[in-house]
Parts: structure tokens; C-alpha cells; sequence
């Protein structure tokens, strides 16, 4: 892009120094005279209903200022005591019966936390269990266990407006996809595969524990400081949940020590509203680790996939995707919806059938986690993908390549892509990795091999960003946004958008932290959607201004405004630096005083067009697309099953790079995230208690996972919408990490797992069952 | 059991009542208010607490506060003379080894520790020594460089003096 002074340049980060000295607000970090502290009872059983709580020892407790329950809150005339994005399914406390172990039972508000958590000591719950169900697949049948007796839709959404009450069935959401002659296809094939694919729940571990502080101010309005990816939302559903008038609360949300999706929607907020409300005294809740774990995960998704071959290419796919959702819907129907429909592949595959069921069982809830699904779905068609190119003696780069979507090609919903760097990706993966290179021969018990793994996410649409920009008269600018400052770096983007518009430095921008009362409604940070929406508005409510200018200069010089640019603080004619004015001096000219601003005010609200229920077809689903691709180079010990990564290298294309360093980051951190969900993380569950809820039983990947050579590239398919050509990169390296894996591990080793996370045990497993069996481990082809 | 204790953090003598059961990290955060002090696990696993104790890595977590007086207590906030970045937080500036930053403290403590361990660690040695900070942001590769961009200034420093 031509003569751009900021966009484009990896800058430093402008939140380093408050971050590099320990500095930076965190919520945790904010006390108010007289706080209360939480601590809360959860239930031991996965299925109960409560019988009786006795609580009155503990209300005793000398400190103790309110000890509830989900009962007291049911009695509450304006409050719902329910809460969700998608179903209003979730109680604030559990109401009549619980539905995991862990789900929240009694809270406590106390002086100090000790005196809280004592206090729970003192309350008696009398449960009578019930049935329960733990496994998705089971959940579906008509003898399950029923999580919830009926489901009741949110309505917070646009683009979850057509999830409906269900009744009898712990199905919550089922999304269809259906084009051309599925049965046909598979009727024709030469060979059909057909193989299961799983993925388990894990935990998003934010290094920050959620965190919330509320109270009532000299207004007696409600003020939320709270550790969460979606200030407005968390507004709205406070006032749905409490009938308060939305401008009586305030949510505030300083820098965020990590979300990749544990924090979007309403966590804490509404139990430390109630809490706030009954006891008019500021309070805060702290989770601890273990309360984390119980609070909210990544959805465990089993996957049945079929493929036909036809002459060598795929002709057709079905896929069955099941979302253990847990025990409350989350935001689980979203993403079942949109990584349900991604779920055959960036791949002209003509005919595709795609049912993706978000189920509830009696487990933790599961929302979105980095990749929102995508990485789940991508696990089960990239593998499966790999295993039928080694099957049919195709080169499995070759085999991806062929049949990935061009430009201007129709995805499996009839939507047209664009910006769709699929191919690229690919390309740039198997280069960095030298693919085409012979394997080193193995060495004792050692062998190598190499996978490269492809899969593509879109982005969720419709969605909304607004943004003031507010331009003071030396020149400097301050950006209202709600956009989540949570380590992605888009105080520093938003940032450079700005000043490249205004034409001024990057000191010269202040980016303004999330505040309800202030900032205006954004849908979410996250799903990799800021850059572009929250980079647009800004950008288009800096242009509204620097059009302002323009017209007071092109008056005072007698020039057309369109021959006149904006730089080093300036607005000038193009091309003759000497001709132009200063900011002040426009205000100047303008307002005849310094003591004024100029502010600008847009919205960025990328729509999708209706898609069909029975077919999932739409003209447009999504604004733009994530295309992404993963080499890997592993070695694996035949004789103990441990996997060596060597090398990892992670694609993506991010559109238009606004701070190339950055995205490069992104895309590392999350695959390297991702690395270690592919070998080692998972919530391991017995009859539905959680047996690994700590640090210390539940691993993550640190320094020592890091392979010795890694290695980001950012592909950029410029996208002409987005602001500079823009798209996003927080979740791109984290969706074909796995597969690239598996994958490596079939070209080391020729046995194939299809369960995550990829132990040594079930290598050494597959490589036992190969040896006495001596036939190729994974697809069953007919 | 309440008791007065001194605890020397800083290079300041600080004199508090605790309680017996009080932690480290909750007598530095709730006490004196050090907030680049973290809590994130709370069983001594991630690293997120750590302080310097007689100038080793220690995670204030898994410390009884009432066993820590007469140690030498060194948090994020007495690193360097407080008016520029100590010359760790600029390579970690430097080096973009931050996303979220939570995990930032305890790693520029640790990296503290290693170079005045190890003056040339190996990548091997960096790797093992900082295996008990966790970032869930997972910049490794950039915090490793961070480290190599600091031990090259701290030998630099040195050879000044
Ligand atoms: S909080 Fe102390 S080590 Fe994790
Ligand atoms: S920077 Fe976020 S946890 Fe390390």
C-alpha cells in the first residue's frame, strides 16, 4: 500500500512500560473502603436436586454480611435468575436442582475471604442425586438423563436470533448443511472412508483468574470492574437480568491478563451484582485456580466423518459433529453453528452433508476457546484428509492443494470466498519445512517424519464495533473503544489506524480502556474479529474528522479538499509540505479558540444474509475468512512412544499485516498453545467430577515444550474492506496445529491417532497394535 | 495466631501483624500493596508470584510469611533504581517478550536470577531454569531472545565498571 507513515510498521507496543514494571491495572488490583470478599459452595454431585440448605450457622458468623442461595434469588421480583447468552439456562446460584459438580450452590459475602470461606463450612446442603450423563454421544440417545427440562433462548444476538425452545431433549442446537447428491456421491465412490475423531475438553487457563468487583455509587448505580472480553455485553445482560435502565451501570474493564475466550459473556458479574444489591457494599470476587477449572472450558466434540473418493479426489463428505456443550449452553449453539459449517474443509467438495449438535451433559460448561471450535472440527477433516492422501498413494500437499478453494469459488454454505490465502498458506508451509525433501532415514529407535496440516475459520457475522474519536486541538486524539486490551497488542493497533488517518504520531493517540459508561457497544473481543471491526470504525470516525479539516483548509487556501493529505501533525496538499496547516491552527480557524475537540462518531456492522435452516446455505456468511495452515517436523521413540517436535511453522493469512511483528506473535503464541493441547492437556473427568482441576495435576505447555526451531509466516491476501486491507490473527495459528501433528507422527512412525491429546502411551499403543496386526491403524475403507 | 514480624522487602524493613496461616504473596499484596505480585495458581506451579528470596526465585504462594523474616525480599517493584527500566524490562520491551503481562513480573525476576546464576546460560539451561514460569500467551520464543538481549547488556555493564 502506497506511502503509509504507521500501518505496516511493527511499532513497540504502547501498553510496554506500565506491563514491563508490573504496573498495569488489573482488576485485581482495585480495592474499595469496607470490600467484601466471596467465596462460594459448589456442588459435589454432577446431577442433584437440593432438598434443603440450612445456612444459619454461618449467617451467624461474626463478619459475614450475606450468605444466599438460588432459591432467595428466585424469589426476587425484577430478577431473572437465570442468565446465557444463547439459552438463559445458567442460575446465578443453582436453583432447585445442580447440574455439574462444581456448579455454583451458596454464596458468602464476608470482610475478608478467610472469614467467607470458613463460613461455607457452616452450610448444610441436602442433595438427592439423579441420573446423570457424561458422555455426548450418550446424551443424544432418547434414554439419556435430561440436563434441562426446557430451553429458553437468550435473544442478546442477531446472529443467534433463530435458536429455538426445545423441550425433551438434551439437544439444544442442531445446524443442517446440505448440498448437491450426498448419497449419490457416496454411492459412485471408488472408496469411502469413515473414522471418529475426538478432541477433549480442556481449560483456557488465563495466567489472571476472573475476577470481578462491583458496587454502588453515590447514584446508586451499579459499577463493574471486571475481568471480561465483552464490556457491553456483560452491560446488557446485567440490566436483562436486574431490570436496571442500562445507563445506571457502568462497566469498566482495565488491561486483562489473558481471556482466548474463558471471559466473553457473563461469568461472575451477575452472582457479584446480586451480592452488591443486597449488601450495598462494594464486592469483589476472586476465582481461585480450582474454581477456573470448574467455571467454564473448551467444548469436548466427537466427530464422524465420511468421505468418497472418486478418481482420486473427494466428491463428497459427510460430517456429524457433537459439542459436549456441558451443562449450560454458553455460547456452545454459536459455535456449533459457525465451526459447525466449516466442518468439511476449505475444499470444493461438491457434495456435503453437515450436522453439528450442541448437547448438553452433566459436565462443566463449555464455551469459546482460541479458534472457537474451528481447531475441534479442522482436527477431525485435515486428519482424515492426511490419512486418505496416504491411502491413495497421493503427496498429502498435492492432495490439499488441488481442490482448495480459489478466489471467487463457492465455500460448502454457496457463499463466494475472498481474500482466501488458502493456498498460499499451504505453499509457504510445505516450503519452510522443505516437504518435498526424502525423510531422514530413522536412527535406533528414533524416526522422523514431517505433516503439514490446512483448515480455515470465519469470522462471526454479523457482528457490531463502534468507536468516537475524539481529536483535541494540539493535535493529540483520544479513541473511545470498547475493544479488550488482553495481550493480542490492539491498544497499539488501534492505535496506528488512527494516527495513519489523522496523520499524526502514535504518542500522540490515547486508546481509551472499555467503559460502558463512555466507550460504545462492541459485540465481543474476540474470534479474531477486532482488527477489522473495531479498526474500521475507528478508522472511518478518523476520516469523518479528517474530512472536518480538510474543508476548513481547502477553504483557507483555496484548494480541493481531495488534493489535500494529512501527516506529521499536519493537513497539507499533496505533494507540498509547506502548504497546509496545523491542527491548532485549523481549530483556529474553525472555532476562533483552542478550547474545543472535534469527534467523530462510526459504526462498523458487517451483515450476513439469511441462511437457509434446512440446507445451511447463504449468499454471504461470513465478511471474511481465516485461512491457516501448520508444518510440522517430529521425532518419535518407537520404544517409549515420546513425541519430539523439532520444528513447528505456523501460516497464516492475516490480510494486510497493521504491525507484521504482532501477528507474527500471535500466530506463534497460539500454536504454540495449541501444541500443547495436541500432546498433552485435558480435563480428565470420572462420573463427572473433575479428577485434574489444579496446576499441579494439569499441565501446560512452558518453556520446555517449545520445539527448538519455531517459526511464524504471515501470508497477506489483502481484504478490501478491511481497514488497510486488514483481517485478524488471534486465532489463526492455533486451528491446524494438531492435525500437522498426527500427521507427522503417521509419516514417522505409520500408526495414526485419532484422539486428542496425542500421549505417548497411545502412540506406543498404536505402534504395538500395528506390529501384531501389521494393517494400517485409523480408516476402516470399503 | 496473630504475631509482629519484620520483613525486609526492597531493601525497606517493613513491620506488620500477620496471621500465622498468612502466605507471602498475601501479606505483599494485601498488605503492601505490591501489586506486580500475582496470584494465579496459588500451589507454587506457574510462577505467576515469584520474588526474589536472598536473590533466588521463590514463589510468595507456597510461603508462609511468618518464615520469611530475616531473608532479603525483592519484588518487581525494587528491581533497578525505579526511575528507568532495569536493563531486563527493556530487553523484554525490546524483545516484545509481553502479551497480557500477567506472567511478566515473575519471568523478569526469574530471567534476574538466571543471569546472576549463569552469566552465559545455555539455551538449554535458559530453558530448564525458567520451566517454572508459565505464560499462557505462550511468547517463549520472544522471552528467550529477551534473555540473551539482557545478558548481553548486563556483560557490557560489567565490563564498564
Ligand atoms: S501463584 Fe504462586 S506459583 Fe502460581
Ligand atoms: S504474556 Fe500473557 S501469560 Fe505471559
Amino acid at each position: 500500500m502506497a506511502n503509509l507513515a504507521i500501518v505496516g510498521q511493527s511499532v513497540y507496543r504502547t501498553d510496554a512500560n506500565p506491563k514491563v514494571t508490573g504496573r498495569a491495572l488489573h482488576v485485581g488490583n482495585i480495592e474499595m473502603p469496607g470490600m467484601l470478599h466471596v467465596a462460594v459452595l459448589r456442588s459435589p454431585y454432577p446431577h442433584a436436586r437440593i432438598r434443603h440448605i440450612d445456612k444459619s450457622r454461618a449467617e451467624a458468623l461474626a463478619g459475614v454480611a450475606v450468605v444466599l442461595t438460588g432459591a432467595e434469588i428466585a424469589k426476587m421480583p425484577a430478577v431473572d435468575a437465570h442468565f446465557g447468552p444463547a439459552f438463559r439456562d445458567q442460575p446465578i446460584l443453582a436453583v432447585e436442582k445442580v447440574c455439574y459438580a462444581g456448579d455454583p450452590v451458596v454464596a458468602v459475602a464476608a470482610v475478608d475471604k478467610r472469614l467467607a470461606e470458613d463460613a461455607l463450612q457452616l452450610v448444610e446442603v441436602d442433595y438427592e442425586p439423579l441420573p446423570a450423563v457424561f458422555d455426548v454421544l450418550e446424551a443424544v440417545t432418547p434414554e439419556s438423563a435430561l440436563v434441562h427440562e426446557q430451553h429458553r433462548p437468550a435473544k442478546a444476538f442477531a446472529d443467534l436470533a433463530h435458536v429455538q425452545a426445545g423441550r425433551q431433549s438434551n439437544i439444544c442446537y442442531h445446524f443442517k448443511l446440505r448440498t448437491g447428491d450426498v448419497e449419490r456421491a457416496f454411492a459412485e465412490a471408488d472408496r469411502v472412508f469413515e473414522d471418529t475423531f475426538s478432541s477433549p475438553a480442556a481449560q483456557h487457563v488465563p495466567m489472571e483468574p476472573h475476577v470481578t468487583l462491583v458496587y454502588l455509587d453515590e447514584h446508586e448505580r451499579l459499577n463493574v470492574w471486571t475481568a471480561s472480553q465483552s464490556p457491553s455485553y456483560v452491560r446488557t445482560e446485567l440490566s436483562a437480568t436486574f431490570g436496571i435502565p442500562m445507563n445506571r451501570i457502568r462497566v469498566r474493564v482495565p488491561y486483562l491478563g489473558g481471556g482466548y475466550g474463558a471471559k466473553l459473556y457473563a461469568k461472575l458479574e451477575p452472582l457479584v451484582t446480586i451480592l452488591a444489591l443486597i449488601t450495598k457494599k462494594p464486592v469483589r470476587y476472586a476465582l481461585t485456580r480450582e474454581e477456573e477449572f470448574l467455571t467454564i472450558t473448551k467444548h469436548k466434540v466427537v466427530t464422524r466423518i465420511q468421505t468418497a473418493i472418486k478418481d482420486g479426489t473427494v466428491t463428497a463428505r459427510k460430517c456429524e459433529v457433537y459439542w459436549d456443550t456441558g451443562a449450560y449452553a454458553e455460547i456452545g449453539p454459536r459455535i456449533g453453528h459457525k465451526s459447525g459449517y466449516t466442518s468439511a474443509g476449505p475444499y470444493r467438495i461438491p457434495n456435503v452433508c453437515i450436522d453439528s449438535y450442541c448437547v448438553y451433559t452433566n459436565r462443566v460448561p463449555a464455551g469459546a476457546f482460541r479458534g472457537f471450535g474451528v481447531p475441534q472440527v479442522i482436527w477431525a477433516y485435515d486428519s482424515q484428509t492426511d490419512m486418505i492422501a496416504r491411502a491413495i498413494g497421493a503427496d498429502p500437499v498435492e492432495f490439499r492443494l488441488k481442490p482448495a478453494l480459489d478466489e471467487g469459488e463457492p465455500f460448502a454454505t454457496g457463499t463466494i470466498v475472498r481474500s482466501f490465502g488458502i493456498k498460499e498458506a499451504i505453499r509457504e508451509a510445505a516450503q519452510a519445512i522443505e516437504w518435498s525433501k526424502p525423510r531422514a532415514a530413522p536412527s535406533g529407535t528414533k524416526s522422523r517424519g514431517k505433516g503439514i496440516a490446512a483448515g480455515v475459520k470465519a469470522v462471526l457475522t454479523p457482528s457490531i464495533s463502534g468507536a468516537i474519536v475524539i481529536l483535541n486541538a494540539d493535535g493529540t486524539a483520544n479513541v473511545l473503544s470498547s475493544t479488550v486490551e488482553m495481550g493480542q497488542g490492539s491498544e497499539t493497533t488501534m492505535g496506528q489506524i488512527v494516527a495513519e488517518e489523522l496523520g499524526i504520531s502514535l504518542e500522540q493517540v490515547h486508546i481509551v480502556q472499555p467503559d460502558t459508561d463512555a466507550t460504545p457497544y462492541d459485540t465481543i473481543t474476540a474470534g479474531s474479529r477486532s482488527t477489522y471491526h473495531m479498526g474500521n470504525a475507528a478508522r472511518s470516525a478518523a476520516a469523518k474528522i479528517k474530512a472536518e479539516l480538510c474543508e476548513v483548509v481547502a477553504a483557507r487556501l483555496e484548494v480541493a479538499a481531495d488534493d489535500l493529505v494529512a501527516g506529521k501533525g499536519r493537513i497539507f496538499v499533496r505533494g507540498m509540505e509547506e502548504r497546509g496547516m496545523t491542527v491548532g491552527e485549523i481549530f483556529l480557524a474553525k472555532f476562533g479558540s483552542l478550547g474545543t475537540t472535534l469527534a467523530a462518531e462510526a459504526v462498523c456492522q458487517p451483515a450476513a444474509s439469511h441462511m437457509d435452516p434446512e440446507t445451511g446455505q447463504s449468499e454471504k456468511c461470513t465478511e471474511y475468512w481465516f485461512p491457516s495452515a501448520t508444518a510440522a517436523e517430529v521425532e518419535v521413540d518407537t520404544e517409549t512412544g515420546q513425541v519430539k517436535v523439532l520444528q513447528l511453522v505456523s501460516v497464516g493469512d492475516t490480510g494486510t499485516s497493521i504491525n507484521p511483528r504482532h501477528c507474527e506473535q500471535q500466530l506463534l503464541g497460539a500454536a504454540l498453545t495449541h501444541l500443547g493441547l495436541t500432546l498433552f492437556e485435558e480435563m480428565v473427568f470420572d462420573e463427572g467430577q473433575l479428577v485434574n482441576g489444579s496446576l499441579l495435576d494439569y499441565q501446560i505447555a512452558s518453556f520446555k515444550d517449545m520445539p527448538e526451531s519455531v517459526r511464524p509466516i504471515v501470508v497477506q491476501v489483502p481484504h478490501e474492506d478491511g481497514p488497510f486491507g486488514a483481517k485478524g490473527a488471534g486465532e489463526t495459528g492455533a486451528l491446524t496445529v494438531a492435525p500437522a501433528i498426527a500427521n507427522a507422527i503417521e509419516d514417522a512412525v505409520g500408526v495414526r491417532i485419532c484422539d486428542l491429546p496425542i500421549t505417548a502411551e497411545k502412540i506406543l499403543r498404536a505402534l504395538t497394535d500395528k506390529e501384531g496386526t501389521a494393517v494400517s491403524i485409523g480408516s476402516t475403507t470399503s | 495466631m496473630k504475631r509482629e514480624i519484620t520483613l525486609r522487602v526492597n531493601n525497606k524493613d517493613e513491620v506488620i501483624v500477620i496471621d500465622d496461616a498468612d502466605t507471602l504473596l498475601e501479606v505483599l499484596r494485601d498488605r503492601l500493596k505490591l501489586w506486580s505480585v500475582r496470584e494465579s495458581c496459588g500451589v507454587g506451579a506457574c510462577g505467576s508470584c515469584t520474588v526474589l528470596l536472598d536473590g533466588r526465585p521463590a514463589s510468595s504462594c507456597f510461603l508462609l510469611a511468618a518464615r520469611t523474616t530475616g531473608h532479603d525480599i525483592v519484588t518487581l517493584e525494587g528491581l533497578g533504581d525505579g526511575a528507568e527500566l532495569h536493563y531486563i524490562q527493556e530487553a523484554f520491551v525490546s524483545q516484545r517478550a509481553l502479551q497480557c503481562a500477567y506472567c511478566t513480573p515473575g519471568f523478569i525476576l526469574s530471567v534476574k536470577a538466571l543471569l546472576d546464576e549463569t552469566p552465559e546460560p545455555s539455551d538449554e539451561e535458559i530453558r530448564e531454569y525458567l520451566a517454572g514460569n508459565l505464560c499462557r500467551c505462550a511468547g517463549y520464543a520472544d522471552i528467550l531472545r529477551a534473555v540473551r538481549v539482557a545478558q548481553d547488556k548486563k556483560k557490557s555493564l560489567a565490563f564498564k565498571e
